[in-house]
């Protein structure tokens, strides 16, 4: 690729001071993301992938290396607002409306009314809750939920999507529905998606390269890119190709000792 | 659903009604017999049972002596007049509302403060906690006198003392409040870059208001107690502690029974509808029907 890549790390290291001494949850972390990718980050709990998207989000600040989020640091890219972040949870704020927590970080980057309306029922639109917009969290099953803070990640058109095992509490059938959406979505928007996960087919289905990660220290042991075309029914999930590559990201994981001491 | 919780409701004020029978019975019953003896009366037992609920100056006046009490200075004088309990109560009532509303603002001003400066939450805390520990009894004729020096009476001391009663459920409450919000939501405002003030007003602030409620139901009963309290040590005029006390003064135990009732009324009054705001509220921010604070 000859652009320059839209995330890239260089020998990323980052070490919490917990009380029972240093916990390396990255060590020598080197990575590329290019504009229009849809990467993966698959590895066990404490391998670090969250605390990479995290790095990203400028939600922590590594100990060593450097990483660069649309040519400028995490910071300055927080506050060009170039990124949308989505959380395990919905963490929908309760007390709004759908339309209203979609809306609430325009608020506060100060859209006109009338565009944050515009904006919220666009971006609802794309996540299919068109017409949900009045109804509250409480209202709407998970799957919604979840889908409502796509929505608001997507509403001030960030050209990065974050999103830290947004699907991992749902149920699997829930599941598959979202990722062929969200694959949908991507095919629509053209945005970068660093997406967190711990399950294989998902990683396997969503992604164009997957990042392979294995804990204590947290690291990358491979990067798989992948040859699935992009057009992507679910069941070509029983494609020869598919199972090949899941075949490669678990032994990936084993190299990784990820199967150890679980 | 109120058919069914009338039952329950009507058996536990028999109950309780049924042994303030028999404790005025016992406490009255010496001093009658005593009162007959002298007067060389012999009383049959139903007698004497009739003249235990029917004294002037009881020990333990009977429900309905109290009721009757409460009757005729409720109903059957003019809210202006001197001997109307109406008259008395407006009195506490209004500095116990002036106290609670200031105390509120106070308490919510200091948790605001605590929460977004650490040095504040260093050095007011431990303040805010001893002030507490100082028995409102010491501290209420000392206001009061301090207040009346400098030419201030009435509802303005009273309502002081009411507000430093009420400021500390509501500044201890609104602490936790204000710092409720998950770590999810926080990260949340974080990645918008949102201002202090952002933070506060979009997410802290509602997150904080089933807390605020809460406290605001203990503050408004304990400004209660402030204000009467506050009418106690100089001999106040007017109000219910000022009841009270010309109610022991002269032995009229069914006067102080009556303001103690009066008290206990408007304290159950002001906390359901503190409890009816909050619910009220909570379902304007869209709160499932049974999930009210």
């Amino acid at each position: 690729m000859t652009s320059p890549p839209v995330i890239s790390a260089n020998s990323l290291d980052l070490t919490f001071q917990t009380n029972d001494g240093p916990v390396h949850a990255l060590s020598a972390v080197d990575l590329d993301i290019h504009k229009g990718e849809f990467v993966s980050f698959i590895g066990p709990s404490g391998c670090g992938k969250t605390t990479f998207l995290r790095v990203i989000a400028d939600l922590e600040t590594p100990t060593g290396g450097t990483v660069t989020v649309g040519g400028t640091t995490p910071h300055q890219a927080r506050l060009n607002r170039a990124y949308g972040y989505v959380f395990q949870q919905p963490a929908l704020y309760p007390w709004r409306t759908i339309e209203a927590n979609v809306t609430l970080p325009l608020e506060i980057m100060g859209f006109a009314r009338a565009e944050q309306r515009e904006r919220a029922e666009k971006a609802l639109e794309l996540v299919d809750l068109a017409g949900f917009g009045k109804k509250f969290p409480w209202q709407l099953s998970g799957g919604m939920q979840q889908r409502a803070s796509i929505a608001r990640a997507l509403a001030f058109d960030a050209d990065i999507l974050l999103m830290d095992e947004p699907f991992g509490a749902l149920d699997e059938i829930v599941r598959d529905h979202l990722n062929e959406q969200l694959l949908q979505l991507w095919a629509r928007t053209t945005k970068t998606i660093c997406f967190v996960t711990h399950s294989i087919p998902e990683a396997v289905y969503l992604s164009t390269k997957i990042v392979v990660m294995s804990p204590r220290p947290g690291r990358v042991t491979d990067v798989i890119e992948s040859t699935l075309p992009k057009e992507r029914p679910l069941d070509i999930r029983e494609s020869p190709e598919f199972l090949g590559i899941a075949h490669r990201v678990r032994e990936g994981l084993r190299a990784g000792h990820a199967y150890e001491e679980v | 659903m109120i058919a069914r919780s009338i039952l329950p409701v009507l058996t536990v004020l028999g109950i309780i009604l049924a042994f303030w029978y028999v404790g005025t019975v016992g406490m009255n019953w010496r001093v009658e017999a005593e009162r007959f003896e002298r007067m060389g009366l012999e009383k049959t037992t139903t007698e004497m049972l009739a003249a235990t609920m029917a004294m002037d100056r009881p020990i333990l006046p009977a429900p309905h002596q109290v009721w009757a009490e409460i009757q005729s200075s409720v109903f059957e004088r003019s809210p202006t007049s001197r001997r109307s309990l109406v008259f008395h109560a407006w009195v506490t009532l209004s500095s116990t509302l002036v106290g609670f509303l200031m105390g509120t603002l106070l308490g919510i001003l200091l948790a605001v403060g605590i929460v977004h400066s650490k040095v504040l939450d260093k050095s007011l805390l431990p303040w805010i906690i001893a002030s507490q520990t100082i028995p409102i009894l010491a501290i209420a004729p000392m206001i009061i006198i301090v207040f009346s020096t400098l030419g201030v009476t009435g509802l303005i001391p009273k309502a002081f003392i009411s507000i430093y009663l009420a400021f500390f459920p509501v500044a201890i409450g609104m602490v936790k409040g204000l710092r409720s919000p998950e770590a999810m939501h926080l990260d949340l405002m974080h990645t918008y870059n949102a201002s202090e003030s952002q933070t506060f007003w979009k997410l802290r602030l509602p997150s904080s208001l089933p807390y605020l409620f809460a406290s605001m139901k203990i503050a408004v009963a304990i400004s209660l107690v402030g204000a009467i309290v506050g009418e106690l040590p100089t001999g106040a005029t007017a109000g219910l502690g000022a009841r009270l006390l010309s109610g022991s003064y002269y032995g009229q135990t069914t006067q102080i029974w009556s303001a103690l009732f009066m008290a206990a009324f408007m304290s159950a009054l002001l906390v359901y509808a503190i409890g009816w705001l909050g619910g009220f509220v909570n379902k304007r921010m869209g709160a499932r029907d049974e999930a009210r604070a």
